[in-house]
């Protein structure tokens, strides 16, 4: 299946490190992109948040910021819809997919499968500098004249289609464009993640010997590709709406808002599940390995998947429910999308199952992965209220939805996110983590994550409406606005308590204990070879020979059977 | 929490508020349940000195019972809360009862305009009347209202009474209401439509019979 004559490893640091074409490195580049990016969503949030606490207060640290963004510190409307505009549009396309399709899905895959690269190493590396390109253009927008796109993630038509509407010029026009790349990058890697694993799978790693996190890539990518149609060629009549002037979204020309909504929609809504399913594909396989058990039901949890990846395709609408689209169409998208709890359902008792009888380690990556399914719970049972149609004409865009998108998004991309990086670190870079400061960070994580964004829940029962500069000036959110300055106090707890991260990746990086080929004792392929894999990945060529869960199987010597039982049968053949 | 909500003041909002509810106490008894066994699993099997893990594949079907019929007990409840909001969902936004009083209230960057339509009764007269921010209507009569919009998407949000809908320019999408107590509500623009979108503050007046009379005398009639 796989070339005996591979590529040799470069030897300018160029070649090696930064237009690489080994997905390992690639991967690591997405990597480190989506924890810069990260960082900076991270501080757009806390800006947003002093703001809504102390409305017309200096932001402290806002000397870095230039005119017209804040006026003496203070932060304008303007600047204001712009960082709520570019924290969703960031969050979403340039750290949730950045880390958990790019860096998970290249690092592991070719791995997991026994390939000693992705099937176009070449295009690998393209895909990662459009992306590079997308982000620096998302930055940049936020320096040119009128500032950045200031029209929510969504862009709603006409304020995103007339540069008068919203005073925002060049900065809008790089928004599409920056996601157009941004669109391109993924499509390229989709592409190339879907070629890898049909075809370069090692013998014996049938798809139902696939580790979960390998099935999760592949529908992410499936998903992804088939949604994000409409949404390119609206971007395209959105973009042409702006520079030559059609009305396709304008109704004054004949065009229709609506249309936009629709288009948008169709690729947002599956969206969520392109970054949800990775984020499962992470609790997979990090809590089989700790609990030292199957994965529970494993074709079960696949099968749902397929039926909720189909399901999200079917959903969109529920987004619009007050938008005025017609009122017949609101029942059959209510009912689907409420429907989606019945696949999730079996999704996350069988996570539940694969603890049952187990025999139960909580190191970090562990205690991670524990906090995902906790919190992301609460996001599902929350997303009942946002499906049913009647109560979401009440709580449809107060805060109860930034709450629970939060819970839905915070879970699966960030403590997902650090759950597998506590996991794969050692693989990734050879080095062990320090545990003790992985689990203050974790702890601290935990516990801010909810001090911010649960009362969030009450403030949009309250009536507290999004994307609003200033509470202070409703009286209906005068008696909430203790929750809210908590709300922000929690959230720069949140920022600080990635301190003990910052210094543990450092720390270990430089100082940590040297880690074994499988630490975890781990049953998938890629801790069968060194910590970190060499240039090809593996020294030999790998034969599989079970299915990725093979934990404490009766009989056996040791808990653990690797799904390539060792170096000299892979070697021989 | 129950607090936590603005108090209700139309016809249709208690069913909103009921639907809530049930959803909050069923999702309450599912997160419980959910995080409950998670809790008892990580504590009861947590790793002893000699204890071994069971080997549990979930493919039997005396196992995957275990997680198939909770899934099929969400799905009857989630049959049920559909069929509850269906008929909540038609209260609101479905055919409006016959309207005492009509009025049309079109948003704009950034206020809202309310016209109503004078002695005569018909828009697009001399005598219509047309206010900024402020709307005034009688408790216990049916309002309709033709909203619109000027330049972007607004949204008309009155907490109180659990009444939101989006405002669109170039299209009319009719809104109703009975408001079951006088006061002053606030109105809200809940679409992000531009840099002033948080000033876009309204407020409601709901009128008892006789100030509301009053109202129209000293309003209408100059
Ligand atoms: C560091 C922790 C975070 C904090 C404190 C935070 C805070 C906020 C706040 C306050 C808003 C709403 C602003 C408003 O409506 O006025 C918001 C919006 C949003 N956030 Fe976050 N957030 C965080 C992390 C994330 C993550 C990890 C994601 C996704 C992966 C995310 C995705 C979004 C999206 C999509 C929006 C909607 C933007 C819009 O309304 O256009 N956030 N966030
Ligand atoms: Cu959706
Ligand atoms: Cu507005």
């Amino acid at each position: 299946m796989m070339s005996e004559t591979g590529h040799a490893e470069p030897t300018s640091f160029f070649r090696r490190y930064i237009f690489s074409t080994d997905h390992k490195v690639i991967g690591k580049q997405y990597l480190f992109l989506g924890m810069v990016m990260a960082l900076l969503g991270g501080l757009m949030a806390y800006v947003m948040r002093w703001q809504l606490a102390w409305p017309g207060s200096q932001v402290p640290g806002a000397a870095l910021l230039s005119e017209p963004a804040v006026v003496d510190g203070v932060v304008t409307p303007p600047f204001y819809n712009a960082l709520v505009t570019m924290h969703g549009t960031i969050m979403v396309f340039f750290v949730a997919m950045p880390i958990l399709l790019g860096a998970f899905g290249n690092y592991l895959v070719p791995l997991m499968i026994g390939a000693r690269d992705m099937a176009f190493p070449r295009l690998n590396m393209l895909s990662f500098w459009i992306l590079f390109t997308a982000s620096s253009v998302m930055m940049i927008s936020f320096f040119v004249p009128g500032g950045a796109a200031a029209g929510g993630w969504t862009a709603y038509p006409p304020l995103s289609a007339r540069p008068l509407l919203s005073g925002v010029n060049w900065g809008m026009n790089l928004w599409i464009l920056g996601l157009a790349l941004e669109f391109s990058a993924f499509l390229l890697g989709g592409v190339n993640l879907l070629t890898t694993v049909v075809t370069m799978r090692a013998p014996g790693m049938t798809m139902w010997r696939l580790p979960m996190m390998v099935w999760m890539q592949l529908t992410a990518a499936i998903i992804f590709m088939l949604s994000v149609g409409p949404t390119i060629a609206g971007a395209i009549l959105l973009l042409l709406d702006r520079v030559v002037g059609t009305g396709f979204f304008v109704p004054q020309q004949g065009g229709d808002p609506l249309l936009w909504q629709h288009l948008f929609w169709f690729f947002g809504h599956p969206e969520v599940y392109v970054i949800l399913l990775p984020g499962i594909g992470v609790l997979a396989e990090v809590l089989p390995a700790f609990s030292r058990k199957p994965i529970f039901a494993y074709k079960m949890i696949l099968y749902s998947i397929f039926v909720a990846g189909v399901l999200s395709f079917l959903v969109w609408a529920h987004h619009m429910f007050v938008s005025g689209m017609n009122p017949t169409l609101v029942m059959p998208f209510s009912v689907a999308t409420i429907l989606i709890s019945v696949p999730f359902t079996i999704v996350i008792f069988a996570l539940i199952a694969t603890l049952w009888g187990g025999s139960i380690q909580l190191p970090t990556a562990m205690l991670y992965a524990l906090g995902t399914l906790t919190m992301f719970i609460i996001g599902g049972i929350t997303g009942i209220f946002n499906g049913s149609a009647p109560v979401d004409i009440y709580i449809h865009d107060t805060y109860f939805v930034v709450a629970h998108f939060h819970y839905t998004l915070f879970p699966t991309v960030l403590l997902g996110g650090l759950a597998g990086f506590y996991f794969w670190f050692p693989k990734m870079f050879g080095r062990m983590l320090n545990e003790t400061l992985g689990k203050i960070h974790f702890w601290l994580t935990l516990i801010s994550f909810n001090a911010v964004f649960l009362p969030m829940f009450a403030l949009g029962i309250g009536g507290h409406v999004r994307r609003i500069y200033d509470p202070s000036t409703y009286d209906l959110l005068k008696p909430l606005h203790g929750i809210t300055t908590f709300v922000t106090i929690a959230t720069v707890c949140l920022l600080l308590s990635q301190i003990p991260f910052l210094i543990n990746i450092v720390v270990s990086l430089t100082r940590g204990e040297r880690a074994a080929a499988n630490p975890w004792r781990a049953n998938t392929l890629e801790w069968s070879t060194a910590s970190p894999p060499p240039h090809e990945n593996f020294v030999g060529d790998p034969v599989v020979m079970r299915g990725p869960y093979e934990y404490s199987v009766p009989g056996a010597d040791q808990d653990w059977l690797p799904q390539m039982q060792d170096a000299d049968t892979a070697t021989t053949r | 929490m129950a607090k936590w909500f603005p108090h209700n003041v139309s016809t249709f909002g208690g069913d909103i508020d009921s639907l809530f509810w049930l959803i909050f106490w069923v999702g309450l008894a599912w997160f419980v349940l959910a995080e409950g066994l998670i809790l008892y699993f990580v504590i009861r099997y947590r790793r002893g000195k000699s204890q071994k893990a069971a080997y549990i594949t979930g493919v039997p079907w005396r196992q995957s019972a275990w997680i198939l019929v909770p899934a099929a007990v969400v799905l009857v409840l989630d049959l049920a809360v559909d069929a509850m909001g269906a008929h909540a969902f038609e209260a609101v936004k479905g055919e409006s009862p016959q309207p005492d009083v009509r009025l049309r209230l079109t948003g704009e960057q950034f206020g809202w305009n309310i016209t109503y339509p004078g002695p005569d009764g018909v828009f697009d007269t001399p005598d219509d009347l047309v206010m900024l921010y402020e709307m005034h209507v009688p408790v216990n009569k049916t309002v309709a209202i033709a909203l619109g919009s000027k330049d972007v998407i607004h949204s008309f949000f009155v907490p109180a009474l659990r009444l939101k809908q989006d405002a669109l320019p170039g299209r009319e999408i009719p809104v109703w209401f009975k408001a079951t107590e006088p006061g002053d509500y606030e109105i809200l623009c809940a679409e992000l439509c531009g840099f002033g979108h948080t000033k876009m503050r309204g407020m409601l007046t709901v009128h008892t019979d006789e100030s509301y009379a009053q109202w129209v005398r000293e309003n209408w009639e100059q």
